[in-house]
């Protein structure tokens, strides 16, 4: 017969009869919750996001404000970071920088993110010949040399920080859906998406409630790693003068001209490299956590 | 004196959750020619047993104490250069998975004399020319030529013969065997319980046989001792733990190995009689269910086709439960997975409640999957690791508009009642279960969309003999309670005829014989069936030497 610790109705009656179950996202928030770390690395990215936001009206200085006088100062008491060789504002220049910065790595990884796990899914859980044709264009788009593609994309479209997005989140995603195709693979020949197959579920359904969830443990690793690469990424092609323009800022610009002064004014190449570092130790703290948070076997504590 | 004298063997784990006592103080011994069973649970701490004497376990975070004499020397004080001396050569191992115990990539005879050359000192001719010899002792055809085969070219019972040919290679003195059967099918089992008990007899050596499986080890065990919890509850002779058993776990073990007819239920309806006026709820027509075996290279027009399932016609009556048995390899879980069109269906019919489901559209199947729902086999990979038991029971209901958002958690409440957990648990998730647990949550969703059918793909040979009791016990329960109507898939003839009204065996893909659970078990007609029902281990160890007997005299060993 039935277990009697289980069928024991003294445990029964202690459980109000209106409590409700927990979604894993509920769940994953109470775990995080736990995580010092990770909250302490959503916290700065959180304060790096507000201070972006309200750069217009706090920042010390105009960005493209000029002293060519003052040329470049060590950090002091009216420039806490110093200046450049214009004698623009260091603080400022890393702040209106943020912005871009930011805007890039998230809403760049964002659409990878979007693209690449719902075509990863998508392609994995097809199988056979939908599998074959999405990730032979998949290799296709790989193939493509970047740079090339970037250019072709600026000419068409001229310049446009929007189409910078689109065009870096055109290329990360590629990864990403092998990634996930990959662990869909796995999980696909697993009973439980069978089960759910025999309950009448629908394909939709199974990828949303069963696929999606399973593969997030490396999804959101790789997301942390991609967020700084295309941080860098966009340096690089507003370096080659594809991106942003000065006096415009970003960190990745600011990192790329402070390298050159680097001997002379090491204070360039210091705080738009700490402000990057500190962001990408945040994130990676902050998805360690949503990693062991959104994996209901790690431990609960 | 014995050969191994273990004296108050003790296997502590250090883990993040505390001390774990593995093993807490056992002792026993084993004589030369002796066969000791160790028989308990899984946890109950019977492999870590073995393998502590050998220190094959983590050293730290693993603490071992106590002695362990092997000839008058102490195992547990033996340094590593010692211990790899006496690993293999005086005392090897037979695992449990034949399968992952083999290097894919060497031939068996590779592997067979490696310990030779190694530990022997003999040359690579000599230790061939044994290796083939011993291929030969254990069973295997033509061993001069298999001798340079790879372990994927032999099935599954084969390679165990290999793995015991490549324990006794070294003439061990005793011979530590981890479940060797229990990845096997039940024929298999039978000539591999064979093999180890002529090759003992004839080497006069000791042998440890570990098992969760009383019935297994009635037949070649000298003396039994049964473990729980790190413990040994009770050890003596294999006729008195059999015979005059004393204590009570001991009791709950023999007395939770199915056998004989299921419980009349408790209905008055004599439910037999009324089964047998029924309409049939699912009939099925010449069913062919064929893969194509790429292995060959998928680009060749040549492709092997596998025939799972080939021709196989069938009716499953309202109310009843349909036993089907057959090896592994059978065809009997494709058959399962055709009818509920888990798997493209080549060609024939299926037809439930007057629909042919082999055509449907996904649109018109939907609400006939409500109306069919599968249990598998194994709890630890069937449920979604990542829903709680309210979620993995909410779906189907809120899916199917079986519940509103509002009286859902009532429902699922009411679904835990019916199959036993308890309410505290609906927040919890898979793993923080245990097998019998989770296998209750499947049965559960199984249940939830209120299905005619439920086919239930061996539901419990993933679990353990007392937890197997009480999810068939529930089986059964919810068969009555909710008027279902079973597929019942298992390799367990004993669990089949304990469950099921009538029983259908597959062979290579097709139905060989159908017939009442009475009937068949009483007076089977095919060959197959004979051969299948004459290998089930019985827990009486008397009637297990005699039946072992007979076996030899017929054959069965081929």
């Amino acid at each position: 017969m039935s277990d009697p610790v289980l069928a024991e109705g003294a445990i029964k009656k202690s459980v109000p009869q209106t409590e409700k179950g927990t979604s894993l996202w509920q769940d994953a928030w109470l775990r995080l919750r736990k995580n010092t770390f990770a909250l302490l690395g959503l916290g700065v990215i959180v304060f790096f996001c507000i201070i972006a936001l309200l750069t217009p009206y706090i920042a010390p200085y105009g960005y493209e404000q000029q002293n060519l006088m003052l040329g470049a100062v060590p950090p002091s008491a009216e420039h806490w970071l110093g200046t450049d060789i214009f004698g623009r504002d260091m603080l400022t220049r890393i702040m209106y920088g943020s912005r871009v910065s930011l805007m890039v790595g998230f809403i760049a990884t964002g659409v990878a993110l979007i693209i690449g796990v719902l075509w990863g899914t998508i392609a994995g859980y097809a199988g056979g010949r939908v599998d074959a044709v999405m990730m032979r264009l998949v290799d296709i788009l790989y193939a493509l040399p970047f740079m090339i593609f970037i250019v072709l994309l600026m000419v068409v479209f001229g310049r446009n920080i929007l189409l910078l997005f689109l065009a870096i989140g055109a290329v990360e995603w590629l990864t990403m859906a092998r990634i996930v195709r990959g662990q869909v693979l796995s999980l696909r020949r697993q009973e439980f998406i069978e089960a759910a197959v025999s309950l009448g579920l629908s394909r939709w359904t199974i990828i949303r409630r069963h696929l999606i969830p399973n593969t997030l443990g490396p999804v959101i690793v790789y997301t942390t790693l991609t967020i700084p690469s295309v941080m860098l990424l966009e340096a690089f092609l507003s370096f080659l003068g594809l991106g942003i323009q000065p006096p415009q800022s970003s960190w990745g610009l600011l990192i790329s001209y402070g390298v050159e002064t680097m001997e002379e004014y090491p204070w360039l190449l210091l705080f738009p490299g700490l402000a990057l570092s500190i962001t990408l130790f945040a994130l990676n703290f902050l998805g360690d956590g949503l990693r062991d948070a959104l994996d209901p076997r790690a431990s609960r504590n | 004196m014995p050969l191994l004298e273990v004296d108050n063997l003790t296997t502590h784990f250090h883990t993040r959750e505390g001390v774990v006592k593995a093993v807490d103080g056992i002792s026993f011994c084993v004589n030369r020619g002796e066969t000791l069973a160790i028989v308990g649970e899984s946890g109950s701490g019977k492999s870590v047993a073995c393998y502590s004497l050998l220190k094959l376990i983590p050293q730290p975070p693993g603490i071992i104490a106590g002695s362990a004499l092997f000839e008058g020397n102490d195992l547990l004080q033996a340094d590593d250069k010692t211990l790899q001396k006496i690993r293999g050569n005086d005392i090897a191992i037979i695992f449990q998975d034949p399968m992952t115990c083999l290097n894919p990539y060497l031939t068996v005879g590779e592997q067979l004399i490696e310990p030779l050359i190694y530990h022997r000192n003999i040359s690579r001719k000599d230790a061939t020319y044994r290796a083939i010899e011993i291929l030969g002792e254990v069973g295997i055809v033509e061993p001069e030529k298999r001798v340079g085969s790879y372990p994927h070219e032999f099935s599954g019972g084969m390679r165990q013969r290999v793995m015991i040919a490549m324990a006794l290679i070294t003439e061990p003195k005793l011979l530590i065997c981890d479940e060797p059967t229990t990845a096997l099918d039940v024929t298999i089992q039978a000539q591999i319980l064979e093999l180890v008990k002529v090759l003992q007899r004839k080497r006069n050596i000791a042998v440890i046989f570990i098992s969760h499986d009383l019935a297994v080890v009635a037949g070649i065990a000298d003396n039994v001792a049964v473990m729980k919890d790190g413990l040994i509850v009770e050890q003596g002779p294999v006729d008195d733990i059999f015979y005059h058993t004393q204590h009570d776990y001991t009791k709950k073990l023999l007395a939770s190995i199915p056998e004989g007819a299921k419980p009349p239920p408790n209905s008055p309806l004599p439910a037999n009689t009324s089964i047998t006026e029924n309409k049939p709820l699912l009939s099925i027509s010449h069913l062919k269910t064929h893969f194509h075996d790429y292995s060959s290279g998928w680009l060749k027009r040549n492709q092997k086709v596998i025939k799972a399932v080939d021709d196989v016609s069938l009716n499953i009556k309202q109310g009843e439960i349909l036993g089907l048995v057959g090896e592994s390899g059978s065809g009997k879980s494709t058959l399962g997975r055709s009818i509920l069109q888990l798997v493209p269906v080549t060609s024939g019919s299926v037809v439930f409640d007057g629909t042919d489901l082999t055509n449907l559209s996904p649109a018109r199947m939907k609400p006939m999957r409500r109306r069919m729902q599968m249990i598998f086999q194994d709890p630890y990979a069937s449920l979604n690791p990542r829903m709680t038991v309210f979620d993995t029971l909410a779906e189907p209901l809120l899916y199917h508009g079986l519940a509103t958002r509002k009286n859902v958690t009532e429902q699922v409440l009411a679904l835990m009642d019916d199959v036993g957990l308890a309410h505290a648990a609906i927040r919890k998730y898979p793993h923080e279960f245990s097998g019998g647990q989770r296998q209750r949550i499947a049965v559960g969703r199984a249940i939830s969309t209120k299905p005619e059918l439920v086919i239930a793909d061996e539901p419990v040979s993933a679990l353990d003999v007392t937890i197997q009791a009480q999810i068939l016990d529930l089986i059964l329960e919810l068969v009555e309670k909710h008027n279902l109507t079973m597929l019942f898939i298992s390799h367990d003839l004993s669990v089949v005829r304990y469950i099921a009204d009538r029983i259908a065996v597959m062979h290579h893909g097709k139905l060989v014989e159908t017939g009442s659970t009475e009937s068949l078990f009483a007076a089977p007609q095919h060959e197959y069936t004979k051969r299948l029902l004459s290998a089930i281990p019985v827990a009486d160890p008397a009637r297990e030497r005699k039946r072992q007997v007979e076996l030899t005299q017929l054959g069965v060993d081929n």
